[in-house]
């Protein structure tokens, strides 16, 4: 690959608990829930009772504002409970799981010949609309859209994250027929930003019919919105499509078996994980159902769906979320360390800085828990945050254009390329301890109701 | 506290509690002596293990070196001046106990002010004036009287910080702040011209008198200020290269030598708590100004001598990279940072009266770092912009 892209800037975060490349069981989820909260621009509408029978693949919502959208039950069951928070949101769809696993057909089709209205057909009827992540803002894809381009970041770099070339290295076919399908749906191509690092060994460099970019740096490198912002930057009217690796095999596998099947290899991980290894289940799963990789008796544990920058706490009996293809388990730190601050030599403690000496074993993982390390403050350090974004843009000002909610200064200083999780690694190495990501949240939303 | 959320009744200091009004106070000491169990709520479960007290700790270890030999300089000069005979911690004792009430007074009346906001706006203490208060009497002529001192301190603080919400708000460097009080109030006090009146750079024993009145001038004096000045009026008073770099002359306490305020650089651009960018850029600054009055002819003072004379050494380490008062951007640093250089020689060439050009120079800069941050930024978005038209 001759355009490798190479970011110098960013940080992998040396955290204990990488999963071993096995996989340890494969189960059909006992209970599986739908969570409408997983979809950003998803406003639900049941379409099941408590009691109804449904297959794989059947309709369980629906999105009000584009009724072609569906939300669909990846196990074959019963509804068992509808679960509804304050102001009765709907939470969760829970669907208890049948003996026997049965499919709505969708019917087996060659993609080659399919037009982009055949595509994007067959792609909502499945329920895998929602996958499809628009940007700026990251919502539902609007399907009445034809996107610039269509990206797909073909590794991962966030903290422990399942390997995507163990995990999905099978499915190669299956994202073959995705990219087919969805370079139907746009005229710029499906771009596939891949691992320089692994040019020789993974599969994903044999894609053809999409355009491969190859990257190589420390995480972000692999979020799909850095990559974005070095292919072709998403400037003010642009509209992009983005969609994870796992759910493009799943998109190519309802083409190609004509079914709905959303079995993923989940790496648990995390420092509190026992034996950490992958498990092969479906999406919406409970997390009492890998209990044998933690154990609550020895203090609080946090259980996050997800990887530990930007996962969702669901805690020991949550249920995992849709796009997640890992569980990373911690500790939750509540110890006081005496002094902790003023101490010169503190092992246990990672910094990206080198205000504490972990600058000199570069090697080491550390057993790192959730302990805030300090208290928030006001923002004083204004040159770390760049260092571990890889784009053109003026992090602090950004989030500072956020906090103000100045809408002008926002789209100035970039809202319309970042996600919450590509300003992950800023939050994480903030000396002030800021909620960064929660920030650029409140932007986006506001950015969706100012400009709706 | 959060973690206590189960415990029927708030405890002793917590909000609600029997001496709740005090909680603030109480959390500061209480995450002063341990690390606060909060846990992270929204958004990276893990943090990285620095925080805003570990930043403001390793500035403080920088300025260590600098102070200690402050310190020990001012009994040096006491030594030379009045002609005893002590040793080395003679010397030292005797700045030690110069200094200290200098410490005691700036911590006192700068804590006990941070302390009083804090807990009038019911928020956590800010660690910024561990700092602040370290660099001021580092700033100032040792025998500054003390209510001077808590005068220009306290107007540091509130006019300075706690107006504006405290540190990371602040605009101006409060140490400066402290120090421009003090010369704009008392000019008397801190006009370096060393008369009789007003030995100031000199720490004298009760009863003692300077014979020459000279001797208290700096070396600042010699090569800017008389009508004489000039490279050979510093090096007639015995004030070469090396021993303005060792830092054994007159002079604040913490300025004068270029060897301990580089230890502390060294620390502050390792630990990446300082920018080099702002110290390297300030450097050529006063590097390229003190050439351009070379040429011109306005000073014969060879352009390296202007990085060891005076306050711009300390200045360029300790007050230019405060990170909330300095340019926020990469390329503003370079901006920011050459400015103050440049500035602060451009004032010793061309006000007489009053040579030392640093604090003025960083205040000034102080007030134009947002400027420009925003020509920077704005600039970029700009860039940005007519690159999406093209494409």
């Amino acid at each position: 690959m001759s355009n490798n892209i190479e970011l110098s800037r960013g940080l992998d975060v040396p955290v204990k608990g990488a999963a071993d490349l096995k996989v340890r069981k494969t189960f059909i989820p006992d209970v599986v829930a739908v969570k409408p909260t997983d979809f950003k621009g998803f406003t639900p509408r049941l379409l099941v009772k408590e009691g109804d029978k449904v297959m794989a693949g059947s309709p369980v919502m629906a999105d009000k504002a584009h009724t072609g959208i569906l939300l669909t039950s990846p196990v074959s069951g019963t509804v068992q409970a509808i679960v509804r928070g304050e102001k009765r949101k709907l939470l969760a769809v829970l669907v208890k799981s049948d003996e026997e696993q049965k499919w709505v057909n969708f019917g087996v089709k060659n993609v080659e010949g399919l037009s982009a209205e055949q595509v994007r057909q067959t792609i909502m009827d499945s329920g895998l609309w929602p996958s499809i992540v628009q940007r700026p803002y990251g919502i539902i894809a609007d399907p009445d859209l034809k996107p610039k381009a269509i990206y797909v970041s073909a590794f991962n770099t966030a903290p422990l994250a399942a390997d995507n070339d163990f995990a999905l290295g099978e499915d190669l076919s299956a994202i073959q027929a995705g990219v087919t399908a969805l370079a139907k749906l746009t005229d710029g191509g499906v771009h596939v930003g891949i691992n320089a690092a692994t040019e020789s060994s993974s599969p994903f460099h044999k894609l053809e019919g999409a355009v491969l970019h190859s990257f190589s740096g420390k995480h972000p490198a692999g979020n799909v919105g850095i990559q974005i912002s070095h292919i072709s930057p998403i400037m003010k009217g642009d509209t992009v499509w983005t969609v994870s690796l796992l759910m493009l095999a799943a998109i190519g596998k309802v083409f190609t078996t004509g079914k709905l099947n959303l079995m993923r290899k989940v790496a648990i991980t995390g420092p509190a994980a026992k034996d950490p290894a992958y498990v092969e289940t479906l999406p919406g799963f409970n997390m009492k159902e890998v209990s044998e990789f933690f154990d609550t008796d020895k203090g609080e544990l946090r259980i996050v769906s997800g990887d530990i920058l930007s996962g969702e706490n669901v805690g020991p009996e949550g249920y995992g979320g849709f796009f997640a293809n890992q569980v990373s388990i911690l500790r939750e730190g509540r110890e006081r360390e005496i002094l902790g601050w003023a101490k010169p030599f503190r092992p246990g403690v990672f910094s990206s800085s080198r205000t504490f000496f972990s600058w000199l074993c570069p090697k080491k993982k550390y057993d790192m828990d959730t302990n805030l390390h300090g208290g928030q403050r006001a923002f004083v350090v204004s040159d770390v945050y760049s260092k571990v974004l890889p784009m053109d843009i003026y992090p602090i000002y950004l989030i500072k254009a956020c906090l103000a909610g100045d809408i002008d200064k926002m789209e100035q200083f970039g809202i319309y390329e970042v996600l919450p999780w590509d300003l992950a690694l800023c939050e994480y190495v903030d000396p002030s301890k800021n909620d960064i990501q929660d920030i650029i949240s409140k932007g986006i939303d506001l950015m969706l109701k100012e400009m709706a | 506290m959060a973690d206590n959320n189960n415990t029927p009744k708030p405890g002793l200091f917590e909000r609600g509690g029997k001496l709740g009004w005090l909680n603030s106070t109480y959390e500061a000491f209480d995450t002063f002596l341990r690390v606060p169990a909060t846990v992270t709520g929204r958004g990276s479960h893990v943090r990285d293990g620095v925080d805003v007290k570990r930043v403001m700790i390793i500035a403080v270890l920088a300025v260590i070196p600098a102070a200690l030999f402050g310190m020990w300089n001012i009994g040096h000069m006491h030594n030379l001046t009045m002609g005893t005979d002590w040793n080395l911690w003679q010397q030292f004792w005797f700045g030690f106990l110069k200094v200290l009430p200098l410490y005691l007074v700036s911590y006192i009346v700068g804590l006990a002010i941070e302390f009083t906001g804090a807990q009038i706006k019911n928020e956590e203490l800010n660690e910024g004036y561990l700092m602040t208060g370290m660099l001021i009497p580092l700033i100032v002529p040792v025998d500054t009287p003390l209510w001077m001192l808590a005068l220009a301190v306290a107007f540091a603080v509130i006019f300075g910080k706690e107006i504006f919400g405290g540190s990371g708000y602040n605009f101006l460097n409060p140490a400066l702040l402290a120090r421009a009080f003090l010369f704009f109030s008392y000019p008397a006090k801190l006009s370096g011209t060393g008369t009789l009146d007003a030995p100031n750079w000199l720490a004298l024993k009760h009863g003692e008198t300077l014979a020459d009145a000279a001797s208290g001038a700096t070396p600042l004096t010699y090569a800017f200020q008389n009508s004489d000045a000039g490279i050979s009026a510093l090096n007639g008073a015995g004030y070469d290269f090396w021993n303005l770099f060792a830092g054994t002359v007159p002079g604040s306490v913490g300025e004068t030598s270029t060897i301990a305020i580089l230890i502390g650089a060294f620390i502050l651009i390792w630990t990446g708590v300082g920018s080099w960018k702002t110290m390297l850029s300030s450097v050529i600054g006063a590097l390229c100004i003190g050439w351009l009055g070379n040429i011109a002819g306005i000073t014969d003072i060879p352009a390296y001598y202007q990085l060891v004379l005076g306050g711009f050494a300390f200045g360029t380490v300790f007050m230019a990279t405060d990170p909330v008062t300095s340019a926020q951007t990469e390329t503003g640093k370079w901006i920011y940072g050459f400015l103050i250089g440049a500035l602060c020689v451009t004032i010793r060439l061309f006000n007489p009266g009053y040579a030392e050009g640093m604090m003025l120079a960083i205040l000034l800069m102080n007030t134009f770092a947002p400027l420009i941050d925003y020509c920077v930024t704005s600039s970029a978005v700009n860039k940005r912009a007519k690159k999406a038209k093209i494409a």
